[in-house]
């Protein structure tokens, strides 16, 4: 299915004064999906927010949106909205003058702006608090006044930037479902503005992951947890181990790595990788076993396909679902290993012990080797 | 029972701190009191004697409305009292709406100068009213001489040039009071309409105008207030046969206070009093 391109941020480039806050990025954004762009602050994600905002104009490059040069149309001729991190909501407003500011500035018929305002705050369930003054509503509820301050307008793309920052934890994951659910039913492109990966990955069609002005890497969040193409990436993204060395073998996707302990482990490898090359491997630290050492005799590895090294269990972290693992390698260097509970007991010896002798294993394809 | 245990420890450990301080707190005490008997008994007796039923503003003859009622008969005063208050109505209008840009623009944008300029319009807040009023009457006197000579008219000072005088002072009161207020406005609200559809002029109109009104409106009030008080400035900037209120009661106080002049003073302060009163209230309505 062709997909129709709603957003097209071509070769755009932002400075503010000696800063580059974007540096010559392109990226495209297809009609009804919920894109998220993902990054540290000071990544320039809500520099690019902003710009298709009309807030900033780029310094050179172009922005069309459905087609249209955006160029240095003042952000009141954009057909997108946005909701503000701080809501900035109208004070001197009730909640139905605030949704209904946007339909009154393209004056839209008075019966029309009516009917709208009042789906507008059906749809965020707010349908009572129309005559509340923002400040009399508690910080989700001010949170969706934004949402269909936005939305009445129906607008083409919508920004969000950062939205749920300000909400607790609680309230944050449900908020996310609800905008989730609501992007899916209007079929309406969103980009995403975010610092935490975890909403990005529960929320996102696509992500796109950012750092110092530069999208690193634009893909679903499988493939953007699962496939990162860079160091950079794959420690944004959840948590992972770092080993590196050198490319000694190169046998189609696996290559085989040299570390400097002087060990051999195979990964997948990203393209481009060559021998001789100085890599690093990642490994997730749920994508790992860790198997008791009885004897003091290694088992040999449970297949040819495993990387295997023998390791001292250092620190245990008991965390409910899951048991984090703190394993010291024979190099001196800590690897982070997460069991899932999988089975509910109050047996002492069924967990690991620190100071045990352990087998650490991985199936190759487990691990990448990432050129960066 | 309860209650008893509770409230008993409090006086005794109240008790100790009170006895020891009990000279200073009671030093405290006469000082404020005549802090204030200073303050407010000159007002208190101008107010009590514009009541007093006697030619001599001083002395006391039973209670009368009969000065107030002589007041507004007296066409000279009354004259002197609608001068005022054109003045200060033009005077503050003006000065309300170049003082509220001025804060507006010192505000919203960074430019070459700020600092300095920002220095400077508080100037005329500082200068003392007699070099702010010496130097008014040089600039008209050199500019009127001026335009004389340019054009052979012969305009002289008068209600005008106390107006423009006005203006001048109270633009500095008007945008000192306004840009406090605009600290606590969220420029954001400005993005928000502008995102909404809202261009330039509605932003301002529906949004930040309304905001900031507060600011403005006590900004404005302070400045009206200030303008019908003023007594040195308009003395040296107005022309002969144009009295502004204060100016009147001053000559009429140089030939003998009457207790007119007690009444005239009495509704002046009332005056000014609820024009102060309302400026801090529209001031802090913003802030709510």
């Amino acid at each position: 299915m062709a997909r129709t391109i709603a957003v097209e941020l071509a070769s755009v480039t932002k400075r503010f004064g000696d800063v580059t806050a974007v540096d010559n990025t392109s990226l495209q954004l297809y009609d009804g999906e919920f894109f998220s762009l993902l990054g540290p602050s000071g990544c320039g994600k809500t520099t690019i927010l902003r710009m298709l905002a009309g807030f900033e104009y780029p310094t050179s490059g172009s922005i069309t949106i459905h087609g249209r040069e955006m160029g240095h149309t003042p952000p009141y001729k954009r057909p997108v909205n946005t909701v503000f991190q701080s809501y900035a909501l109208f004070p001197h407003m009730t909640v139905e003058q605030n949704v209904a500011f946007g339909l009154e500035m393209k004056n839209a018929p008075k019966a029309e702006i009516k009917t709208r305002v009042v789906e507008a705050l059906e749809m965020v369930r707010l349908g009572e608090y129309g005559n509340r003054r923002p400040r009399q509503l508690s910080g989700g509820q001010q949170q969706r006044v934004a949402l269909a301050r936005a939305l009445v307008n129906q607008p083409e793309v919508l920004l969000l930037d950062e939205p749920l920052a300000a909400l607790d934890e609680k309230l944050r994951k449900e908020m996310q479902l609800e905008l989730k659910g609501l992007q899916e039913r209007l079929g309406i492109t969103f980009l995403f503005v975010t610092h935490d990966q975890e909403e990005a990955l529960t929320m996102s069609d696509r992500i796109g992951v950012m750092n110092r002005g530069h999208i690193l890497q634009v893909g679903n969040p499988i493939e953007i947890y699962e496939r990162p193409t860079s160091r950079f990436v794959a420690d944004f993204i959840g948590e992972t181990n770092f080993v590196s060395g050198t490319v000694c073998e190169l046998h189609g996707n696996i290559a085989a790595i040299n570390t400097a302990a002087g060990q051999t482990l195979r990964g997948l490898a990203q393209q481009g990788v060559q021998v001789g090359q100085p890599v690093t491997i990642s490994i997730r630290p749920e994508k790992v076993f860790l198997t008791p050492i009885s004897n003091g005799t290694p088992p040999t590895p449970p297949s040819k396909h495993m990387n295997a090294m023998p390791v001292q269990v250092e620190r245990i972290n008991y965390i409910g679902s899951d048991t984090r693992i703190i394993v010291r390698l024979h190099d001196g260097n800590t690897f982070d290993v997460w069991e899932s509970n999988t089975r509910s007991t109050l047996d002492r010896d069924e967990y690991w012990q620190p100071g045990e002798a352990a087998l650490l294993s991985w199936p190759e394809e487990n691990a990448l080797v990432l050129t960066e | 029972m309860a209650e008893e245990t509770l409230v008993r420890p409090l006086p005794q450990a109240a008790a100790r701190p009170a006895q020891r301080n009990r000279w200073g707190e009671r030093a405290l005490q006469i000082n404020a009191f005549f802090a204030y008997f200073f303050l407010y008994a000159p007002i208190a007796i101008l107010v009590i004697f514009s009541f007093s039923n006697s030619s001599f503003a001083g002395v006391w003859g039973g209670f009368t409305f009969d000065w107030y009622i002589r007041l507004f008969q007296n066409a000279r005063l009354m004259e002197a009292l609608r001068n005022s208050v054109y003045v200060a109505l033009i005077s503050t209008t003006l000065a309300t709406m170049i003082g509220t840009l001025v804060a507006l623009g010192m505000e919203r944008f960074r430019f070459k100068g700020r600092t300095s300029l920002d220095a400077v319009l508080y100037l005329p807040i500082v200068i003392p009213d007699i070099v702010m009023a010496v130097m008014l009457l040089l600039f008209f006197s050199t500019a009127l001489q001026l335009i004389n000579g340019m054009f052979g008219t012969a305009m002289r000072m008068n209600l005008t040039t106390v107006i423009i005088a006005h203006v001048a002072f109270n633009i500095s009161f008007v945008a000192v009071v306004v840009r406090a207020s605009l600290k606590s406005f969220d420029w954001r609200m400005e993005e928000a309409a502008q995102d909404l559809g809202a261009n330039e002029w509605a932003t301002f109109r529906r949004i930040t105008l309304p905001l900031i009104l507060p600011g403005i409106v006590g900004g404005a009030l302070l400045g009206f207030t200030l303008s019908l008080d003023d007594y040195v400035i308009a003395a040296f900037t107005t022309g002969p046969g144009f009295s502004t209120l204060p100016i009147e009661v001053f000559s009429r106080v140089r030939r003998s206070i009457t207790p007119e002049i007690n009444a005239i003073s009495t509704i002046m302060l009332l005056a000014s009093v609820l024009l102060v009163v309302a400026s801090q209230i529209f001031q802090s309505r913003q802030h709510r």
